[in-house]
């Protein structure tokens, strides 16, 4: 059975060189479906590495963001001292905290300094002392927390990332599910473009088909002459778009030095096998859609 | 074989056959006459199911054509050698390869059919233009490629559509003794033809039976020729 279907493949992809005479040469047409599948295989690279960086940067803001958050403690100078340090005892006995560390005054300083200058007096001014906290994977109990504290250290507002967090990586998670869309969408229009190309070549190949069907030939012999010829088309096409496609790719300047949204729009790792599944995929969607065509256009005729 | 039962057929006007009933039975030689226009080819269309009839019923080998399904009607074809009058071929493989076609798209293409092959196409005369085109060949070439992919399959039947119409007299003997060979080895035979002098020849060596279709009917002409 499995040997059966292997058959089937080898001769899908390599041609049964008897059968695929039968079918006259076509230069035109074929050009154009090997170009369009290797122009659409070139988009889908690109949408698939859209799509993987997105999910990685997703994925990366979730785990960052998630494991750290800021207490903020505003209280009059008198008090700052011994709000920060019930803050602290506080934090030290809540369960999800690893760290609890005070900033200091120069981390302090050199968080504001972009936007008040090098010179900012931060001892005499009224800044509220920010507490950096680090959590353990399991994360703590924001609301248990924010009660706790209220009692202890009125003057702590907790800011746990999440108010800011969750639309920026509801954002990255739409961008990765727009990239998966768009590969559906080219995987749709090489369908078209190849029934499209397939009902020309049988149309104008109608003489030839008349003549096979005289003779004696099985729907499903005239039928795979064609069906093997779109699919041979489809995966070479295919195969060059998705090579090219790479090769931008691996090409594309490394925007990680700077930083921020770019990061990594690239394959990483093992993700370089991902776009290696398009030429395989543009060759089932190219079998699927000339074999629905030419079954379609056999079967109105005498 | 081939029975025909209260056939009918009409293209869409009125009708062109009328009440044809008639069995083409194993090993039988047939030649089917009648004027231009009279609905030979119809009649031949009818025998391997190119053409449903309008009415009545056609059976092939014990089945209603009504009820074969497209792969049935593809088996059936490689039992029934068809010369067609517009010899269909195949106008970008050579010859020899139309010839063979019925072999290749039925999978019977092997060392023995290919011996077969070259034999038959010396029979039919055509060896020095085996590499040839279609659209190459005289009408007298294309008809004798169009017998000899008839008869390739050796098929039970061989229903030939006007076989020697471009041919001339000594080529078309040739071609009938193929046919009369392939009749004494049981096939069935059916011949289309205006030519007498062709049926005439054949009756001296077989028994043959004429139809001619007059007046919308298919019948047996007396043996007056
Ligand atoms: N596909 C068709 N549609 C409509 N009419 C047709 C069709 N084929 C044939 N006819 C008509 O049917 C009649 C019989 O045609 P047919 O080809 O059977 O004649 P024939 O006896 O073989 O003639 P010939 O000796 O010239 O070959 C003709 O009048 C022809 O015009
Ligand atoms: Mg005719």
């Amino acid at each position: 059975m499995v040997l059966r279907w292997l058959k089937r493949l080898v001769v899908l992809l390599l041609g049964d060189t008897q059968a695929d005479r039968v079918v006259p040469p076509a230069g035109y047409t074929a050009r154009l479906s090997l170009f369009s599948a290797a122009a659409m295989s070139f988009l889908a690279v690109f949408a698939m590495a859209m799509s993987l960086a997105t999910g990685r940067l997703a994925d990366r803001w979730g785990a960052e963001l998630a494991r750290t958050s800021t207490l903020r403690i505003s209280a009059p100078p008198e008090q700052m001292a011994a709000q920060t340090e019930a803050a602290l005892r506080v934090l030290e006995t809540t369960p999800g905290v690893k760290r609890a560390r005070p900033l200091s005054d120069e981390e302090q300083r050199d968080l504001l300094a972009p936007w008040f200058g090098p010179d900012l007096p931060v001892e005499s001014l009224p800044i509220p002392r920010l507490i950096e906290i680090i959590e353990t994977d399991d994360g703590y109990d924001a609301a248990g927390l924010r009660l706790r504290l209220s009692a202890e250290a009125p003057g702590a507002v907790l800011d746990d990332h999440t108010r800011w967090r969750r639309p920026l990586i509801a954002a990255a998670g739409a961008l990765r599910t727009l990239g998966w869309v768009s590969i559906l969408l080219i995987a749709g229009t090489v369908a078209a473009m190849i029934t499209l190309a397939a009902n020309a070549a049988l149309a104008a190949n109608a003489q030839v088909i008349a003549v096979l069907r005289l003779v004696g030939a099985r729907d499903a012999y005239i039928a795979g002459a064609f069906v093997r010829r779109f699919t041979q088309r489809a995966l070479a096409g295919a195969s060059v778009g998705t090579v090219l496609g790479m090769g931008a790719i691996a090409m594309m300047p490394r925007a990680d030095v700077a930083g921020g949204f770019l990061t990594g729009l690239g394959f990483q790792g093992l993700h370089w096998f991902w776009p290696l599944l398009i030429p395989p995929a543009a060759a089932a969607v190219a079998y699927v859609a000339t074999r629905a065509a030419a079954r379609r256009t056999l079967r109105e005729l005498p | 074989m081939i029975e025909l039962e209260n056939v009918a057929y009409s293209y869409g006007g009125g009708e062109l056959l009328s009440d044809v009933s008639l069995e083409l039975s194993s090993g039988s030689f047939h030649f089917l006459t009648g004027p231009s226009g009279a609905g030979k080819t119809t009649f031949l269309k009818l025998c391997y199911g190119a053409l449903i009839p309008t009415a009545g019923q056609v059976r092939l080998f014990g089945g209603d054509v009504r009820d074969m399904g497209r792969d049935d009607i593809a088996l059936m074809r490689r039992r029934i050698g068809v010369v067609h009058q517009d010899c269909q071929f195949l106008d970008h493989m050579p010859v020899a390869d139309n010839v063979a076609l019925p072999l290749m798209v039925s999978g019977h293409e092997d060392a023995d059919q290919i011996e077969n092959l070259r034999e038959l196409m010396g029979w039919v005369g055509l060896n020095a233009r085996a590499d040839a085109l279609p659209p190459e060949l005289s009408g007298g070439e294309r008809q004798r490629a169009a017998l000899a992919r008839a008869v390739i399959m050796s098929p039970d039947v061989v229903l030939a559509d006007e076989p020697t119409g471009n041919i001339d007299w000594e080529m078309s003997q040739r071609l009938l003794q193929l046919l009369i060979e392939l009749n004494r080895m049981g096939k069935t035979i059916m011949i289309a033809t205006h030519d007498l002098n062709l049926i005439r020849a054949a009756k001296s060596q077989v028994e043959a039976r004429v139809l001619r279709i007059s007046q919308r009917r298919v019948q047996l002409a007396g043996a007056a020729l």
